[in-house]
């Protein structure tokens, strides 16, 4: 199989200090990997940078679009970011306040980027919302709703929604469920197992709690101080971590 | 009576006769000349000069007068026969170290080289109405003559390398905004000119609330000089600097902490004000506000409106803001008909919606 | 004429400048173009953008009318007027069949155009973004990339709440198939009349300092969503004056117990056909 992604010595610096560096790996169509390390790890500045929001200071990321031709993420112009951001990849931010448009409704949240795709029939915006809604189990009477009006969890499903709603082939997530109680994020966890499966993502998830890795990815890298430090199979590092950090970081999901 | 379907020609004629009428109030009061309003008015002058981008005493006299002290109007006024004028050429800058200086003061050190020198100002008058006339008042001469040249207080501290360096040689061009759409982002010289344009009230309001936590920069009134400076021009055909006379100018350089960022070490930053004429709250406003649209170049997170250069540049302009406050004095009304036609609509289809009658069935036109 | 300023008062250099921009708007339809707007001797807000394109276009043999919510007499049309009368001494006309240059405010005239004739409309405000985007920044980016995913969120919107799109003038337009743009705060009854117009349509900003323009015989369409077409205002009253049961309609109050009367925006289309009728 063709890999989606491919990383290769990436770096990002900002000035002098070392935002993250020297992290190389390859991302398949319909796998989920998990960065796993603590704040101030490098882990959504490397993020940042696979998602091309940040420029690449050393390495490179490629990426294989829809059309099979491989696109060099770091040498983008606006206008191909955007391209890209908008049909074939989608961002989950920590705060679904900063991903979702707190000002116009539910329904608006998620056929927003169907529309930018050029979709123009309201019935049919109308019902794909409804049908996303369901699937992010928020109950399709309340589409008319402003987002400001639900709760931290149904913000974040709605966030999730309005990502998905145009079948991305690659999505990153950054902490999508940090700031959330423990029982919620639960739920929205498992609901992003569920869709990931279903809608063959690929996908990579930024979190400090190797518990999300465990429920959610395949693979995960563990990262500090701007440098991976283990990568492998989820189970093979909780089972058997090699680096002393990752042994600290195993430790304390076993103990909690 | 506001005429807007007929007859607009005849009430144009009718309302400027009445603004003419008011303009000169009783006719027996002698008429204000404009000497009295240059002597006596400096300071009024000095903002429809400096707002009007146009330093001429003499007309800015004239339009005050013809303005009946609207200065906003005043400003305007002037600004619109500047675009007729012809440009010959841009002058050099001005080189305010060799200004001959009738006011200098320091908020950073006690004394400093060259001394704090009060000059004429209103700081430590009284507000006490003075119910008398003027009497012409004998002033007292200094014992010894102001030294010709006084060093700069930031540049003591730019010796001991404790606050930026500021290099005049490697600042770009600047556009002419009077003749060039401000476009963003506006880099430091044009955004120094759209504040230096901008409207004084403003800038007071925006410098104000950053020193109420809305941008805090901790600023000090480094230095404030006002005076005289020569000002010169090179023609192409000469290729050496002639002088063309002097102006008055007030400069203001604000001293503001900074704590580090973008790869910069902490030391003292600053902001920068000029003001024609006698404008020291213009001029300190424009430099606190300076310093707090640097927030990109010094790495500051910007969460202020001071910070937010596309909201502080957009609406400085009191000639543009007050145009298009008051252009909603025009009518209106086609706009207004078609959003009465959609209320009306909706309404209509409300009522049908629940089974009732509308309030208003008045009203013919329907989306 | 005034002596003391150049024919219809900007200076040569000045209108070069304009027409440079001019240029530059009819050969990409619909974009904005930024320009050097002058400070005009009427307020910002005011027309000053429709005068600088006015004064660019002038000259001596061209007859000028000048328009405010489709009448020749309200109170800014007739300034306006009398300002080029004044530094231009050009003809004017009410009549639009006579014009070979209209500066309009809020309004298309209802006497069909034609090729040799130019509208020119005062814009307020040239972003149809601004409302959804205040950052110049970001929405010229948006242009760049026909990215307009954000004008159709709010039509949705305007469907979600009221059932219908809730535009009723500034109603955006797309135009030759790439530029979202402002037609100027014309009711969108005017909208039809920019598609495929025989007549150049040249649009100014002045305090926003942007021009833009519709070259003859451009495709311009409405935005809206095939299941919730574009449509027009409608009366079922008929104009008091001329009997018209087609132009734009202004609502009178004529007395205090909120009896209104209907006439024709447009005095000139109203006045020739009471002629006519005579």
């Amino acid at each position: 199989m063709n890999a989606l992604l491919k990383v290769r010595t990436l770096g990002h610096r900002y000035g002098q200090r070392v935002g993250c560096e020297d992290v190389s790996f390859d991302l398949y169509p319909g796998e989920l990997l998990c960065i796993v390390g603590e704040s101030g790890s490098g882990k959504s500045t490397l993020l940042n940078t696979l998602a091309a929001q940040l420029a690449p200071t050393s390495g490179s990321v490629r990426y294989r679009q829809r059309d099979g031709a491989w696109l060099d993420v770091g040498s983008l112009n606006e206008a191909d970011r955007r391209r890209l951001a908008r049909q074939e990849w989608g961002f989950v931010t920590q705060n679904p306040r900063d991903g979702l448009r707190l000002n116009v409704s539910a329904g608006a949240n998620v056929a927003e980027r169907l529309m930018a795709l050029g979709e123009r029939h309201y019935g049919r915006l109308r019902n794909i919302a409804r049908g996303w809604l369901e699937r992010v189990e928020i109950d399709p009477a309340r589409i008319d709703d402003m987002p400001a009006d639900f709760s931290g969890g149904m913000q974040q499903r709605l966030q999730i929604a309005r990502t998905l709603v145009t079948h991305p082939r690659l999505v990153f997530m950054d902490e999508p469920t940090a700031g959330l109680d423990v029982s919620v994020q639960a739920r929205i966890l498992d609901l992003l197992r569920r869709l990931v499966h279903e809608l063959d993502l690929a996908a990579v998830m930024v979190t400090h709690d190797l518990a999300v890795a465990r429920l959610l990815a395949a693979r995960t890298m563990v990262m500090q101080g701007g440098r991976v430090v283990e990568t492998g199979l989820t189970d093979q590092i909780l089972d058997d971590p090699q680096h002393p950090y990752t042994q600290l970081l195993v430790s304390s999901v076993l103990t909690t | 009576m506001y005429v807007a379907v007929k007859g607009g020609e005849q009430a144009i004629a009718r309302s400027l006769e009445l603004l003419a009428e008011a303009r000169r109030g009783d006719p027996a009061v002698p008429e204000l000349e404009l000497t009295q309003i240059r002597e006596q008015l400096r300071l009024g002058v000095a903002r429809v000069m400096q707002e009007g981008s146009l330093y001429d005493e003499e007309l800015a006299a004239l339009a005050i007068r013809q303005a009946a002290g609207d200065m906003l109007e005043a400003i305007f006024l002037l600004r619109a026969y500047r675009t007729t004028l012809p440009r010959f050429g841009y002058t050099l800058p001005l080189e305010t170290d060799g200004m001959r200086v009738r006011r200098r003061v320091s908020g950073t050190f006690k004394d400093i080289p060259g001394g704090q020198v009060l000059g004429p100002t209103a700081d430590y008058t009284q507000r006490l109405l003075d119910f008398d006339t003027t009497p012409p008042t004998a002033t007292t001469s200094a014992e010894a003559p102001l030294p010709a040249e006084m060093p700069r207080v930031l540049d003591l501290l730019e010796a001991e390398a404790l606050i930026e360096p500021a290099d005049a040689d490697s600042d770009p061009e600047p556009l002419d905004l009077t003749r060039e759409p401000l476009t963003f982002p506006a880099d430091r010289a044009t955004r120094l000119q759209n504040l230096a344009r901008g409207d004084e009230g403003y800038l007071l309001g925006l410098a104000y609330s950053t020193q109420r936590g809305y941008a805090e920069s901790h600023p000090f009134a480094g230095e404030i000089r006002m005076g005289e400076v020569d000002v010169c021009i090179c023609p192409e055909e000469l290729g050496f600097s002639i002088e063309i006379g002097s102006i008055t100018v007030t400069e203001c350089q604000m001293i503001n902490q900074f704590h580090g960022g973008n790869g910069v070490p902490p030391q003292f930053t600053r902001g920068y004000g000029l003001s024609m004429g006698e404008g020291e709250r213009k001029a300190m406003s424009m430099a606190l506000v300076d310093r707090a649209l640097r927030c990109d170049e010094l790495g500051e997170t910007a969460h202020a409106p001071a910070q937010d250069q596309e909201f502080v540049l957009s609406h400085s302009d009191n000639v543009e803001a007050s145009g298009f406050v008051q252009h909603l004095k025009l009518p209106h009304y086609v706009d207004f008909q078609a959003e009465l036609s959609l209320l009306r609509t909706l309404a209509k289809q409300q009522a049908a919606d629940s089974g009732e009658q509308p309030l208003h069935a008045a009203g013919g036109l329907h989306a | 004429m005034t002596p003391r300023y150049n024919f219809a008062f900007l200076d040569e250099d000045t209108k070069r400048m304009l027409r440079r921009a001019l240029l530059k708007a009819v050969a990409i339809p619909g974009c904005q173009i930024p320009f050097g707007s002058r400070e005009m001797p009427l307020p910002y807000g005011w027309g000053t953008g429709g005068i600088q394109v006015t004064a660019a276009l002038l000259g001596p043999d061209d007859v000028l009318k000048v328009i405010d919510q489709g009448a020749d007499d309200t109170t800014n049309a007739v300034n306006i007027r009398r300002f080029f009368a004044r530094v231009a001494g050009i003809a004017t006309t009410e009549r639009t069949a006579e014009a070979t240059l209209i500066q309009t405010r809020h309004r298309i005239p209802e006497t069909p155009l034609r090729e040799d004739q130019i509208l020119v409309f005062q814009v307020p405000e040239p972003e149809p973004l601004r409302t959804l985007e205040a950052r110049e920044t970001e929405t010229r980016t948006l242009h760049a990339l026909a990215d307009y995913g954000l004008m159709h969120v709010k039509l949705y919107e305007d469907i979600a709440r009221y059932g219908r799109i809730a535009t009723s003038y500034d109603y955006p337009v797309l135009v030759d198939g790439r530029y979202l743009t402002s037609p100027s705060p014309i009711p969108k009854f005017d909208n039809p009349k920019l598609d495929h117009s025989p007549a150049l349509m040249l649009f100014g900003a002045g305090r926003e300092k942007r021009i833009y323009a519709i070259p003859p015989y451009t495709r311009v369409e409405s935005v809206a969503f095939e299941d919730h077409p574009f449509d027009v205002q409608q009366w079922d009253e008929r104009c008091a004056l001329c009997g018209s049961g087609e132009s734009y309609l202004d609502e009178v109050v004529v007395d205090d117990r909120g009896t209104r009367m209907f006439v024709c925006s447009d005095t000139d289309f109203c006045s020739q056909r009471t002629e006519a009728q005579a």
